[in-house]
């Protein structure tokens, strides 16, 4: 990195880890898929849901193994989260809120690998330019999971509360069935509605997003001299450190806003 | 930066991971986990039961512990009213035993003074011959006599 500093200013550094790696499938630029995000989030769901499937085909109902403890110490927390919110069928539930926390949290652990070795290893291994290791610090990565979870939350409202029932809820509450308040309810959902995805998927991808930003900051800096080393290396294992929490954490708050929105749309007013 | 298909393909990928975990990993896992704690509730419920059986086994043997106890004490009590009642048998036997011994040696004793009476009058009787020969100064013929002296001796 010190020899690659000569050559790279830092606004090529940072854009050059920062941008996805694109296949263009069309003309249009709507048919660029980010081939990294793609990639490293399928491998990672293959990896995670394939050793939670390994573990669970091998599972006993005596003694559990350590590594069966796990899973289930794992699954049970999830579907603990789920029983304190949501009051129904947990079949599928759980599941989604399982899905959720192990995918996310897989993604956004793969923060913690230091940015240039990933970018050694796609660049030297995968011989691909311009890989971005974190699938979560794609907004379509995160968009892509808060409107699948929000879809959901349509197509339950629906089928819980029917048309007429959700249009109900739309119109009379929070305020009163008043009709004068019908413009104000529908008006205050309609805002209720579009904020949910935005904020449930651009929270996950500004903290991901931000703490790489942090990260290629402080490894520039590390980039300008021993001196520079001297503060970045301190200051780069303060923040992988607290990014430990960020990383648990933002999974954690995005599975749990997953399973309050599903709720939300079982629960009769 | 922008939303691309991207997004389309991390939506299917995620419905696709929703699907597997909830037909492959979660029911498989609650039916082992559900399987563990029947078996658990089961031991537990085994444990209830036989903490019950022992305090109606334990209930049954003070039960039974004091009704051989009571047994033993009626046995206890007929054997000593079987003794008392020996004993006073005994006693009776022993009375009327000795009350036949003083009557068997009583009658001996009558007839031991009623034989001692015997030969004192034969020997009386022979005094009263002698006697009579010292009176009458001559021997008197005892075969000659017999009848009479027979008769006095009756009348002794």
């Amino acid at each position: 990195m010190f020899m690659a500093a000569a050559e790279l200013t830092p606004s090529s550094y940072i854009g050059h880890h920062l941008t996805n790696r694109t296949i263009a499938l069309g003309e249009d630029p709507f048919w660029t898929l980010n081939l990294d995000t793609v990639a490293t989030a399928a491998a990672l769901g293959v990896i995670g849901f394939g050793f939670l499937w390994w573990v669970v085909r091998g599972a006993t109902p005596g003694v559990p193994g350590k590594r069966q403890a796990f899973v289930e110490l794992l699954v049970v927390f999830v579907d603990d989260q789920v029983k304190g919110i949501f009051h129904g069928n947990r079949a599928f539930v759980t599941p989604l809120a399982l899905t959720v926390g192990v995918w996310v949290l897989l993604m956004n652990a793969m923060d913690f690998i230091p940015v240039d070795l990933a970018a050694w290893f796609t660049t030297h291994i995968l011989r691909q330019h311009e890989w971005k290791p974190v699938p979560t610090s794609d907004v379509n990565t995160t968009f892509a999971l808060a409107l699948s979870v929000w879809g959901l939350m349509i197509f339950y409202n629906l089928k819980i509360k029917g048309i007429g029932g959700w249009s109900h809820e739309l119109f009379c509450t929070p305020f009163g069935s008043n009709v004068l308040l019908w413009p104000f309810n529908l008006l205050f959902n309609l805002v209720e509605y579009i904020s949910k995805p935005l904020s449930h998927s651009l929270r996950l991808y500004g903290n991901m997003y931000a703490g790489e930003i942090i990260f290629l900051l402080l490894w520039m800096w590390a980039a300008t001299g021993w001196i520079g080393s001297l503060f970045a290396i301190p200051l780069g294992l303060a923040w992988a450190i607290f990014h430990i929490l960020i990383v648990g954490l933002q999974a954690y708050i995005f599975m749990m806003l997953t399973i309050v929105y599903v709720a939300m749309a079982h629960e009769q007013h | 930066m922008s939303l691309t298909v991207t997004m389309i393909a991390q939506a299917i990928m995620f419905f696709v991971f929703i699907f597997l975990c909830a037909k492959f990993i979660w029911p498989w896992l609650m039916k082992q986990i559900e399987a563990r704690q029947k078996t658990i509730a089961d031991g537990l419920a085994a444990a209830e039961r036989g903490r019950q059986d022992l305090e109606q086994a334990s209930k049954q043997t003070a039960q039974m512990l004091a009704q051989t106890r009571q047994q033993a004490q009626e046995i206890i009590g007929q054997a000593d009213r079987r003794a008392a009642q020996l004993l006073e048998e005994a006693k009776v036997m022993a009375r009327t035993e000795g009350e036949r011994l003083v009557a068997g040696a009583k009658a001996e004793i009558q007839q031991e003074v009623s034989r001692a009476k015997e030969a004192l009058r034969t020997q009386v009787a022979a005094l009263a011959v002698a006697g009579a020969e010292q009176i009458l100064k001559r021997e008197v013929d005892a075969k000659a006599h017999a009848e009479m002296l027979r008769g006095v001796q009756s009348q002794l």
